[in-house]
């Protein structure tokens, strides 16, 4: 089987559309929510995350003859815990301001469904490598959604992009304001329906029979 | 699928653990230089930015070495302490001693027209943790010369907009004093502050908490230096 054959492929594409994990599986909502208001911490959350799912997922399908069954699931937090561990360390060494801002949500990884999600349900049965790339399309997955609402939010919540003003002074002049509903989690939860709708709309086999 | 004996299972749980644990401390102390080394760096741009020096984290140790020309430790009737280094009092474990026994932090900045400005820490209570910043002082020891404040967690786009020059640059040139004794702090006034009025700034619509934290901050924090402001104004 070489590396990127057509099957390994479909493990990192399909999450990014049919199998998607925040818009189909309903995963990670909660920090979809809650680090989207600015567009910086959305991208470094769904790096962070991808990071962690592909190395968990790598590690456990390694590992996953010798595990035992009656403890699989500690097996399987202790590994998540150490590598959000290990990127917290990181973020604080190396990029400190985005640390700062991430705050709590990066120890929350841990408690992110899709990690947990894909390790019990593809790296407990899955080669290590298929596992990782399964992992890396999760991740990316997640991280898509983050970085289009993120963008959003940060749009008309602020005005801005990464930080730089982009609507231009003569808008707010004219009586333009920023919306602070966009700033609210509120308006993520909106958003992440409004992706649902037009992810549906476009996929029907995405849509219940009843 | 197989079957493992307890035994089994009792190893494998410690080596595994003993494995991560392991690696979490290497880890842990590899990266602790660079950890304290952003702190440091953030602690002296915060004290850079409140004498509205911009720093970047690259030139904040060589600007800091330039600007902040004398550093001291002070009790709260005025007095220097003698034996600590200003740079290195944490006023989170200052703020739960008795107010006798604190030790107030003072760095002098020497700005590029040679006169002095006065950077003092302020620490208190936003609505959802902690909030911190810097305040200097004109050597008048009674006008606001800038300010600078950061937080842990207050709600992005209102609590938040503490940490923005918006809501900061209002504070320069206020004043602490009403008259040559009666200290009375900075106010931040919801529905916003009366032009002329030099003892208040704007509060931020949807922040009230997080101001009125701040405005108790100023006050707590800066009245332990009513003295020192008393005794060294010129």
């Amino acid at each position: 089987m070489s590396i990127f054959s057509s099957k390994n492929f479909k493990l990192l594409s399909n999450p990014l559309n049919l199998q998607n994990p925040i818009t189909v599986q309903i995963l990670g909502i909660c920090s979809a929510l809650a680090v989207t208001v600015k567009l910086k911490p959305a991208i470094v959350m769904g790096l962070s995350v991808m990071v962690v799912t592909a190395i968990s997922n790598l590690v456990i399908s390694a590992m996953r003859n010798y595990i035992p069954p009656r403890i699989r699931i500690i097996v399987q937090l202790v590994v998540v815990a150490t590598m959000v561990i290990l990127v917290d360390q990181l973020l604080r060494a190396f990029v400190y301001d985005v640390s700062k801002q991430l705050s709590v949500y990066v120890g929350l990884i841990i408690t992110n469904c899709i990690i947990m999600g894909r390790l019990e349900a593809f790296a407990m049965g899955n080669k290590p490598w298929p596992s990782f790339v399964d992992g890396i399309g999760n991740g990316l997955g997640y991280a898509m959604i983050l970085i289009a609402i993120g963008f959003i939010r940060e749009l008309f919540g602020s005005g801005a992009v990464l930080g730089f003003n982009v609507i231009p002074k003569s808008f707010y002049d004219t009586g333009y304001i920023n919306n602070g509903m966009m700033i609210m989690p509120t308006a993520a939860l909106i958003l992440v329906g409004v992706i649902i709708w037009i992810q549906r709309s476009f996929n029907k086999e995405l849509i219940e029979k009843d | 699928m197989k079957n493992f004996s307890n035994t089994y299972i009792f190893i494998f749980s410690t080596v595994m653990v003993v494995l991560v644990a392991l690696l979490l401390s290497l880890a842990a102390m590899q990266l602790k230089p660079f950890q304290d080394k952003n702190i440091e760096v953030e602690k002296k741009q915060n004290i850079l930015a409140s004498l509205r020096i911009e720093s970047t984290t690259k030139n904040a140790v060589d600007l800091y070495a330039k600007y902040i020309t004398d550093s001291y430790v002070i009790n709260n009737k005025g007095e220097k302490q003698d034996g600590v280094v200003a740079f290195d009092v944490d006023l989170k474990t200052e703020l739960e001693k008795a107010a006798s026994q604190r030790l107030l932090p003072v760095f002098v900045g020497t700005l590029d027209d040679q006169s002095k400005a006065y950077s003092l820490p302020v620490r208190g209570k936003g609505l959802w943790g902690p909030i911190w910043g810097y305040v200097s002082v004109k050597p008048d020891m009674n006008t606001i010369y800038g300010v600078t404040y950061d937080h842990q967690g207050e709600t992005p786009g209102l609590g938040a907009e503490i940490a923005t020059k918006e809501f900061q640059e209002p504070f320069m040139g206020k004043t602490l004093f009403k008259d040559s004794t009666d200290f009375v702090s900075i106010q931040v006034e919801k529905g916003g502050a009366k032009k002329d009025d030099p003892h208040a700034v704007d509060a931020i619509s949807g922040g009230t908490i997080t101001s009125k934290g701040l405005q108790a901050m100023l006050d707590s924090c800066l009245v332990q230096y009513k003295t020192y402001f008393i005794k060294n104004r010129q």
